[in-house]
């Protein structure tokens, strides 16, 4: 590829929401008939750039010019009319409108006020065979599949005019034959000349289908490469912030520990067997032994939480089974899984697990209570009790056990999250994220609790973004990737470059 | 427990503050309001009357309270009051010399089935197909009310069975029945809710759904549960409306008591968000509303005024709830005298 002058060129683009800031300094180049894919986890700012460039947020600095000259689109329909076309994750079509309608939607040709449908269908099918595509554009667009709903999506923003195509998020709904169709017309569009931006978080396709990789790490601009000489395991350290060499430190460190811990041979107390559900999580197997530390690792995104939902039974899955103790359980709702034994601490505390106006003793007694059943009541007495001892031993700093749940900080909250569960005393606990957005000392407090948990012989899963704090809590680690289990280290494997190495190659 | 008495009880202090002013108010303007006699060994008067005649709304709120503290709401309730009437009064039949078509305990029971059979429908609609709660007790609002005009072939049914009189018109130790009734259903109510975990758990699903759920909590059932209940309490308040006035009109009987029974439970202190739920608050707020009526009557103010006049107080009452609204007023208060 020549390297002639950028069609798109970014420069020190930056956007502050308020507490956040969103992109900094980020440059951004993109030339004419190559496919550039913008990589980083979950808020690391893709979509604001994106946003930035289509005109649905104004940047508070730097510029972007395009084909040399300084634009600054204040809307979409604005950023349209410069040659910015844009397909959203979302698909957003009429599904009872033709193919036709929904191509033209808002611009149908016109006579004496009516719309002249013989030529809406035939300019609709020429901008479909652009992109080799050929159906009957009468039908309505409901009638077809997901992938070409896509494309019809692409053929509508595209027109004479286009000089960019931003793809965001394409392929999250597609199944791998319908992926490849769609890398098909992208591939024609390329050789034509057009300027493609490529966003996914699938790191496989991005290999597949990307010519230039810009790496973004929250909100930080970390560099643009060549994907042909950018190692998947250099990009991933970089998705992470991290340095390659980082990863070996604490090798020797977890080995060492590794040692002491026994292999059990015992029956796992957690057996699971090729659950899935799909659009969430590929189906995959899973054991977990009492006294034992799994760790979930892999980027955000790549399916952790919903791999924890999907076992606890929040959502239902669509095959497989899971086996507690040697016998098969119908984990069909949280309620089940709690009845089975387990517990589940949500890595959104607020939404999803704390009652902000009831206390602190009524926070931690309601999944005993709910266990054991509504009128079987244990006596205010029990419950004062049951919450002081947990309060106590788990150092959560509250005046009383009788204040507002609200009134906690968030260390202290996800402490009596964790209360909550240790007062059923299940043989499964799935921890997400539990040291996410507390302080170092409450960090550490948690992961003690952990490992001393799973001495004391519980089943413990646990999830962190922290490579770090898995290597060092769990025995063995269940590698995920583009929302599937890739791998599984064990033993001396747990490491942090192993991790990423799995991330990177699978197994 | 201190600190949990003193909480609940230090919610009770604005809307037990705004029913004292009320009566403070009547202590001066209305000449023998306070007055209450004993007649033919029963007690009379206006005090007497207030309670008496805030038993149906006092009834419905109860079963309200419930429903909204889990963030729903049932604004069929008026309705169902009226089915609750209808279903009494074909059961028992307009025989004039009193002999009823089935024994008195039948008919109450058929009505308290059919009722709780019509939350019921309420309950199913909210926590398993999932209709939002005011959309789903529409349903019933305009549903139940053509069931009950078809159950008394909309005509007045006029009842002559004197046993049944007691529930609106019935004196038991020198007081209305309908006390007892009240005063019954609320200790029930109190001692289900909070000696059991059904209150917990009832608050949990107001606060955070959610989170109800993911600690395992049954959130459907409660949810289902809640609308029996009011249900329930709208056949036990249909019983009361019925027997008042010995007639069943389907047109009329409850009509937009679902209002009067939504405003009680909000002046007493349980919040149209779902979350911590106050019974006594609930009957309190009855009460305000009914010695508001009183008040009302006793001064004859025209009938097109007394409308708006409730609204002011009711509007008055509600900022007084508002934590906010004191806040910024004693901040205006504390800030002028600063600058005085």
């Amino acid at each position: 590829m020549p390297e002639q002058a950028p069609v798109l060129e970014m420069r020190k683009i930056t956007k502050v929401f308020p507490g956040v800031r969103a992109l900094s300094g980020v440059d951004f180049r993109l030339f004419r008939g190559e496919v550039h894919a913008v990589m980083g986890q979950n808020g690391a700012g893709k979509s604001t750039l994106v946003k930035v460039l289509t005109g649905v947020h104004r940047h508070d600095a730097g510029e972007i010019l395009l084909e040399g000259n300084a634009i600054a689109p204040d809307s979409p329909f604005a950023a349209q009319k410069l040659g910015i076309s844009t397909v959203y994750q979302e698909i957003n079509l009429c599904p009872n409108l033709s193919v036709a309608e929904n191509m033209f939607i808002g611009r149908q040709p016109m006579r004496l006020g009516s719309i002249r449908w013989k030529e809406l269908n035939r300019k609709a099918e020429e901008a479909l065979a652009k992109l080799n595509i050929v159906l009957d554009v009468t039908q309505p667009l409901s009638s077809y599949s997901i992938a070409i709903q896509q494309m019809v999506a692409i053929a509508r923003v595209l027109d004479l005019s286009s000089k960019i195509l931003i793809l965001d998020e394409p392929t999250s709904s597609l199944d791998e034959a319908e992926v490849e169709r769609l890398f098909g017309v992208i591939r024609k569009l390329r050789d034509q000349g057009l300027a493609i931006l490529f966003i996914t978080h699938f790191l496989d396709q991005t290999y597949r289908i990307s010519d230039r990789i810009t790496v973004l790490q929250n909100g930080l601009f970390c560099g643009e490469y060549k994907t042909a000489q950018l190692p998947k395991l250099e990009l991933i350290a970089k998705m992470l912030g991290k340095e390659l060499s980082a990863f070996s430190y604490a090798a020797e460190h977890a080995a060492k520990k590794r040692e002491a811990a026994p292999a059990s041979k015992e029956e796992p107390v957690l057996r699971i067997r090729q659950l899935g559900l799909r659009g969430s999580i590929a189906p995959f197997d899973l054991d977990l032994s009492a006294g034992e530390v799994l760790g979930l690792a892999g980027l955000l995104g790549s399916g952790r939480t919903e791999m924890a939902k999907l076992i606890f039974g929040i959502d239902s899955a669509h095959q497989g089974e899971i086996q507690i103790n040697g016998k098969k359980a119908n984990i069909n709702s949280p309620h089940a899984a709690m009845m089975a034994g387990m517990g589940f601490c949500s890595e959104d505390r607020k939404n999803e697990g704390a009652f902000s106006e009831l206390t602190v003793r009524e926070n931690i007694i309601l999944a005993l209570q709910a266990r054991k059943g509504m009128l079987n009541f244990i006596p205010l007495k029990k419950q004062t009790e049951i919450a002081e001892k947990l309060i106590d031993s788990l150092k959560v700093k509250t005046p009383s056990a009788e204040n507002t749940a609200g009134q906690l900080s968030g260390g202290n909250l996800q402490k009596v999250m964790l209360a909550r569960w240790l007062a059923t005393n299940p043989s499964v606990l799935i921890l997400d994220e539990p040291t996410r957005g507390i302080d170092v000392g409450a960090k550490l407090e948690i992961m003690e609790l952990i490992l001393k948990l799973s001495r004391e012989g519980m089943g413990v899963i646990f999830i962190s973004s922290e490579f770090e704090e898995v290597v060092r809590c769990s025995d063995r680690v269940a590698v995920l990737r583009d929302h599937a289990k890739v791998g599984e280290l064990s033993g001396p494997e747990v490491d942090e470059q192993n991790i990423v190495r799995t991330i990177a190659e699978g197994r | 427990m201190p600190a949990l008495k003193r909480m609940s009880l230090g919610r009770l202090v604005w809307p037990l503050a705004a029913l004292g002013c009320l009566l403070l108010f009547n202590l001066f303007f209305t000449p023998n309001f306070f007055h209450v006699e004993v007649k033919q060994g029963h007690l009379y008067g206006n005090l007497i009357d207030i309670i008496k005649n805030a038993a149906p709304i006092m009834l419905l709120a109860i079963g309200l309270t419930l429903v909204i503290a889990t963030k729903g709401i049932d604004i069929s309730v008026g309705s169902v009051v009226a089915i609750s009437a209808g279903v009494v009064a074909i059961l028992l039949g307009g025989d004039l010399g009193g002999v009823p078509l089935f024994p008195v305990p039948v008919a109450i029971a058929a009505a308290l089935i059919a009722c709780t059979a019509a939350g019921f429908w309420n309950g199913i609609l909210v926590s398993r197909i999932g209709l939002q709660p005011i959309i789903a007790t529409l349903i019933l609002f305009v549903a139940g009310r053509g069931i009950a005009m078809v159950l008394t072939n909309a005509m007045v049914i006029w009842l002559y069975v004197k046993p049944f009189a007691i529930f609106g018109q019935g004196y038991w130790l020198g007081l209305p029945f309908s006390i007892y009734m009240v005063a019954g259903l609320l200790l029930l109510t109190w001692f289900v809710t909070r000696r059991t975990a059904i209150g917990m758990f009832v608050e949990s699903v107001g606060i955070n759904p959610t989170a109800a759920r993911f600690s395992g909590i049954n959130a459907k059932n409660i949810l289902l549960g809640v609308y029996v209940f009011s249900g329930f309490c709208a056949g036990l308040s249909g019983l009361v409306v019925c027997s008042t006035v010995m007639s069943a009109d389907g047109n009329n009987a409850g009509n937009l008591y679902e209002l009067d029974a939504i405003l009680a439970v909000v002046l007493g202190g349980t919040s149209l968000n779902g979350g911590k739920f106050y019974l006594l608050g609930s009957m309190i707020g009855a009460l305000i509303i009914q010695t508001l009526t009183t008040t009302i009557y006793a001064f004859n103010v025209a009938p097109e005024i007394s409308q708006v006049v409730k609204a002011f107080v009711v509007y008055g009452v509600s900022l007084l709830q508002s934590e906010r609204f004191r806040r910024s007023v004693s901040g205006m208060f504390v800030k002028g005298r600063a600058t005085a």
